[in-house]
């Protein structure tokens, strides 16, 4: 595990503090270029919206023309022949309406995969020093529920599109096409329609404020998610400490926040309901005076009347809706901006354009003139040189904060190095792409980690290639074949939640495993048997034995069998080498690792054999 | 069903705004038919004077005579439509703020249920899942609430009152123009077990998929130290691709059963167009009657187009409610007996009686077991992974209750403490620490969030952590992260130390605590732990000679049954497994112990 002492990019996620505008065009326009790849789809889905506002507006239109050619003129086959038409038109509003039914989830549930599996892959490039500072139920609630935002958005914006139409359609046809066709007065039509101006503007005076509470929502969502998160993985020590009456006080709290943010929320939305009813109101009254003058002045027919009325009547409900879909659109919106600014983090660890895949690599590692700082000014490592042999083992040893796991990081790659060069076989690692170069090298951590899975995939994990009786080789290797075999379902036992069906000595067997499952050039242990019970670690300490081998291996330990058998052991205090050499040699020095040894290991000696013996293979 | 109807219990809990939704709801639909009666009325009344040839009528007349001129209908067209507006305020307002007053509660009880179930139930959940459920599950709840409660009554009603007016209107017309409804009513029933199907399906998987990425995250250190991202990403993408498939085909199904819904609405319209027409050429039928008829029958675009909607969203609802109770109705193994008692502070005396123990109806972790543990001693086990260590000392704290045989603290039964009072009194030091998003005060004093700070500060002492605490530059108060990560392995176990220590347990369990520490400190922290152990009884895991052999009694354990007991000279002498494992493990660190610093190479140990 790397610890870091904080990195300047860290707090950009930062769920408590405030964020710029929502309501921003970039986001709409980068969400809009997640269609690009779907352009058919798209098109046909618009292609049908259209069909269907256009039935949709002509039907009212039907209406009014039958009545007024041959309802009022009395003319019956008239009427039969206009029913057939409108029967017409209401299949072509089916056809549409069905097929954009059909197309247009198709478009938004592949942009919605594209944009889960982007966000997945962008934070998985992240880099450690973010995931340490950035609590799991955070980007769980970005990954999650930001995305459902974003999918119910999509929905609504083909939807609105419809609406948008249509209202174009209406206002088009009562200013332009109805009074050319001498069938009704313009000034009815602008009557109608002055209220659109006025709704538009108490609209855009509604959305500052409103806005400012949909993202407290997003804000305290996400909140409340992280809660639920820390809770549950650290739901045993809440339950052995008693701390639940505590924590619900507090989540609580935490829920009543986002309770009150959307209570504001909804009081907004409720407001617009009366002003578009006044205003719908305002219309219709509008058309029934002056329709009814212009009717009784024998201008127009009572259809028209009619027809208005229709229209009013159905779209204005679209627009209510399209006020409740601006309130849908305000919360994806900040779930938008919320989501890219997750997919806009840089990764610190890139490959570089030219980088080449490796095929094999011998094991040689060099550090050059090595220097890394985690944040500006602080070096962590300094002028770090050394150079292991292609089957060396180096043992890493130093105070807490030495630096000694920072060394493993930036051979790894968690981290790039800040300065000098880090190389493989003579190669900087940055020639080759990382996913290459570190598939070459098998990595045992502190703390196991395992997967859900059966025990074979844990130990298989990314390296699909090998076959079962490499899983099993490897199990032997390190000692764990015995207790997996004695499972009832051996290499097929489904593990829980982080292998906790099994012992954590268990877990750290599987994961030696699984370090060395592809047969890695390169081992790096990172106090991989400082958690363990000695049984399990006199089993490790056994298997090293015959795994370091041929394999370039750079180990932080506490043991001193471990260390004592290293053919370097490399002694760093405050991110400097101080002394390299061999145990026996270094002890002769009585410099810094002959002081360290005393401290450690010869004062106290609660752990440490030093005689050649069987027990020292049991490495206590 | 009865999953709805529970949801709809719990928000019965709110019924003051519940029938004020109701009621605002009514009011504007009413409000809504009146304006349609007004419209026809105005419509008559302009046929009535305009188809009538008389070129001279009294325009002025028409527009103002009060009450019926055109004039006063809009006055009074206009007041409706406020007053409908003031109405659909308190609908939508009451809509949505009973819908998150719900998930409030839902939260909060959902929140509260996961920390108070045993642990076996968390042994077989996965986060990810359980996460889904928390957000996923319960915003489909709020849905639910708001458009299934409150906007489907509201279709219902619109449907019904407009059927009814419209029957007593014409009942022949009404008849012909509505023939197609009985037909969605049946197809609503049928698509509506379809899509709870469906939407169970998109739950569940939406579930696995949160498990995938919060594994990932969780994990993200192994994934990077196998450049296993590719591999991750696969598996995701794999499985974001089933609920895409499986969204994409709920979501298709609603979509084209509204299609299917509205184009019976615009049928009935045409239907109404072509026998309508007829008769008002006929005569039989006025401008008005069939305006009416239009603009009611237009009103009901709306609520059809809904249909769909709302049957989704009940399908989705019980499909959710239906992962949510299962959590919320899980019975948790380990529950307090109604008469269970307060302990204030026992006596540090064991007793397992005949206890057996198996996870889960697996083979048995623990058979038979009878131990009596007198107060301020100290127990040391040993054995094997999986020997049962572990498992008898969660059995203590009532982590699981044992399947069989009983267990007593203080010479009273655990199941007859109140689960409270029982764990503070059996402190547990655990083998996976977890720190919580907070500072490292509030992390000592998790247990304790009263403690003075000086208590805080001494129980970092002796967990020898206060030295480093001063060194960060915010001393006590420097947060540590989600996963304690500005802390090493070994402070994490110390900090987790020093929050045992600061609850003063009369029983304490160190569980593998002391493994990942260095040397140095694990030296300070055994010396501390003797201090610790004093006046307290002690249960420790262990893998050092120095602790075993100060023992008062050590366990070695094979199987879930003891192999061993007894001090650790009896147990030397008598040449079993413990002599096995002192001689192989253990005496090495005595030797160690008795040979003087940095002599070395010297007299091979028999193995």
């Amino acid at each position: 595990m790397m610890r870091n002492p904080g990195s300047p990019t860290l707090d950009i996620l930062d769920d408590e503090g405030t964020f710029g505008s929502p309501y921003d065009h970039k986001v709409v326009v980068r969400m809009l270029g997640y269609l690009k790849p779907y352009k058919r789809e798209a098109f046909i889905s618009i292609a049908s919206v259209l069909i269907y506002t256009a039935a949709n507006v002509s039907i009212p239109l039907l209406l009014m023309f039958t009545i007024n050619e041959f309802i009022i003129e009395g003319d019956r086959s008239g009427l039969d022949i206009m029913a057939g038409a409108f029967f017409a038109v209401a299949l072509a509003h089916f056809a549409a309406n069905y097929a954009h039914f059909i197309f247009i989830p198709r478009v938004s549930q592949k942009v919605l995969y594209d944009l889960r599996t982007e966000m997945f892959d962008h934070i998985q490039t992240l880099s450690p020093a973010f995931h340490h500072r950035t609590p799991v139920g955070r980007l769980i609630s970005r990954s999650t529920s930001d995305v459902m935002q974003i999918q119910e958005t999509l929905d609504v914006i083909i939807q609105s599109l419809s609406e948008i139409l249509t209202l174009g359609g209406v206002i088009i046809l009562m200013l332009v096409v109805l009074p050319l066709a001498g069938v009704t007065d313009v000034r009815l039509g602008l009557l109608c329609l002055s209220v659109i101006p006025v709704l538009f503007l108490l609209l855009a005076y509604w959305q500052r404020y409103a806005k400012r509470s949909f993202v407290r929502i997003r804000q305290a969502i996400a909140i409340v998610n992280g809660e639920y998160n820390q809770n549950i993985t650290g739901i045993r020590v809440v339950e052995s400490m008693n701390r639940q009456e505590q924590n619900l006080a507090n989540f609580e709290k935490l829920n009543r926040e986002h309770l009150d943010a959307n209570l504001q929320a909804s009081r907004f939305s409720g407001a617009l309901n009366p002003m578009v009813e006044a205003l719908t109101g305002f219309a219709i009254s509008s058309v029934i005076v002056m329709g009814g003058y212009l009717v009784l002045g024998g201008s127009i027919e009572w259809g028209v009347l009619l027809a208005f009325a229709m229209y009013i009547q159905r779209f204005f409900e679209p627009i209510r809706q399209l006020t409740m879909q601006y309130s849908h659109l305000q919360r994806a919106m900040a779930a938008g901006a919320r989501i890219f600014e997750v997919l806009d983090l840089k990764p610190d660890v890139v490959d570089s354009k030219g980088a080449v895949n490796v095929d094999d690599v011998r094991g040689e590692v060099k550090y050059d003139k090595v220097n890394f700082q985690y944040v500006a000014g602080v070096d962590v490592l300094k002028d770090v040189n050394l150079h292991i042999l292609p089957g060396e083992t180096v043992a890493l040893v130093g105070a807490t904060g030495a630096g000694k796991s920072t060394f493993v990081t930036l051979l790894t790659r968690f981290a790039d190095v800040t300065g000098g060069s880090i190389k493989v076989d003579g190669h900087d690692l940055r020639d080759y792409t990382r996913r290459s170069i570190v598939g070459k090298m098998g990595m045992v951590l502190q703390e196991p980690y395992l997967l859900s899975g059966t025990v074979k995939e844990n130990i298989r994990y990314n390296h699909q290639e090998v076959t079962d009786e490499q899983v099993e080789a490897a199990a032997r290797a390190v000692g764990a074949h015995d207790f997996i075999s004695a499972m009832e379902q051996g290499y097929d036992t489904e593990l829980a939640e982080r292998g906790s069906n099994l012992s954590v000595g268990q877990r750290q067997l599987i994961s030696f495993a699984r370090a060395i499952v592809a047969n890695p050039r390169i081992l790096i242990l990172d106090e991989a048997t400082a958690n363990i019970d000695s049984h399990t670690e006199m089993l490790i300490q056994n298997a090293l034995k015959e795994i370091l081998v041929g394999r370039t291996s750079i180990i932080i330990a506490h043991r001193l069998s471990t260390i004592r058998n290293a053919d370097k052991i490399v002694v760093l205090d405050h991110g400097r080498i101080v002394e390299v050499g061999k145990h026996d040699e270094l002890l002769a020095r009585n410099g810094a690792y002959a002081h360290l040894y005393a401290v450690n290991y010869g004062l106290n000696g609660t752990g440490f054999d030093q005689q050649d013996s069987p027990v020292e293979a049991a490495g206590c | 069903m009865l999953v709805l109807l529970r949801i709809m219990s719990m928000v019965w809990r709110h019924k003051g705004r519940l029938i004020l939704a109701y009621v605002s709801l009514l009011g504007a639909t009413a409000l809504a038919m009146l304006i349609v009666r007004i419209v026809g009325i105005a419509v008559g009344i302009v046929d009535e004077h305009g188809a009538g040839a008389i070129a001279s009528v009294d325009r002025d007349e028409v527009l103002f005579a009060f009450p019926d001129g055109l004039f006063w209908m809009a006055v009074l067209l206009g007041l409706v439509s406020i007053s409908r507006g003031l109405f659909d305020f308190f609908r939508t307002y009451t809509s949505e703020s009973l819908s998150q007053l719900a998930t409030y509660d839902l939260r909060n009880r959902f929140y509260d249920k996961l920390q108070n179930v045993s642990f076996a139930f968390h042994d077989k959940e996965h986060t990810g899942n359980l996460m889904s459920k928390a957000t996923s599950d319960i915003e489909t709840v709020r849905r639910f609430v708001m458009m299934g409660m409150i906007r489907a009554p509201e279709v219902a009603i619109r449907l019904i009152a407009i059927v009814c007016i419209l029957l007593i209107m014409d009942w022949k017309l009404a008849l012909i123009s509505l023939s197609l409804t009985p037909l969605l009513v049946v197809r609503s029933s049928i698509v509506m077990s379809r899509m709870r199907r469906m939407w169970a399906r998109v739950q569940e998987v939406t579930g696995e998929m949160v498990t995938i990425l919060q594994e990932n995250l969780t994990g993200i250190h192994v994934v990077k130290a196998f450049a296993a991202e590719e591999h991750e990403k696969k598996k995701y993408a794999a499985k974001a691709r089933v609920v895409q498939h499986e969204y994409l085909q709920s979501e298709q199904l609603q979509g084209t059963e509204s299609a299917k819904m509205s184009v019976g609405f615009t049928i009935a319209l045409g239907l109404l167009l072509w026998f309508g027409g007829r008769q008002v050429i006929g005569g039989t039928m006025d401008a008005a009657e069939f305006t009416q008829f239009v603009l009611y029958l237009n009103l009901l675009t709306f609520p059809i187009r809904m249909v769909p909607f709302v049957i989704n969203v009940y399908s989705r609802a019980s499909a959710s409610g239906r992962r949510l109770f299962d959590v919320l109705d899980a019975i948790s193994p380990v529950s307090e007996k109604p008469d269970a008692i307060e302990v204030d502070r026992v006596s540090g005396e064991v007793v397992f009686d005949d206890v057996s123990f198996s996870y889960d109806h697996g083979a048995p972790a623990l058979s038979h077991l009878d131990l009596r543990v007198k107060s301020n001693s100290v127990v040391a086990l040993l054995g094997s992974p999986g020997s049962g260590k572990s498992t008898i000392v969660s059995l203590i704290p009532r982590f699981y209750d044992a399947t069989s045989g009983a267990i007593s603290v203080g010479g009273m039964d655990v199941r007859d403490f109140t689960l409270a009072s029982l764990r503070r009194n059996v402190g547990i030091v655990q083998q996976d620490v977890h720190l919580f998003t907070a500072t490292i005060r509030d992390n000592i004093a998790y247990g304790n969030s009263e403690a003075f700070f000086e208590d805080v500060v001494e129980a970092a002492k002796i967990a020898q952590l206060h030295d480093h605490i001063m060194e960060l530059p915010d001393g006590y108060d420097t947060w540590v992260g989600e996963r304690g990560v500005t802390l090493s392995g070994g402070q994490r176990q110390r900090l987790s130390i020093a929050r045992t220590i600061l609850l003063d347990p009369p029983i304490l369990i160190l569980d593998d605590s002391t493994s990942s520490v260095d040397v140095e400190t694990e030296m300070k922290i055994h010396k501390a732990m003797e201090e610790v152990m004093a006046g307290r009884t002690t249960f420790v895991i262990a893998h050092r000679l120095s602790t075993v052999r100060k023992a008062d009694l050590i366990l070695v354990l094979e199987d879930g049954k003891v192999a061993e007991m007894g001090s650790h000279d009896e147990l030397v002498g008598r040449k079993g497994m413990y002599r096995q494992i002192y001689e192989l493990q253990l005496r090495p660190q005595e030797e160690m112990l008795l040979d003087a610093p940095l002599q070395s190479h010297m007299g091979a140990v028999t193995g």
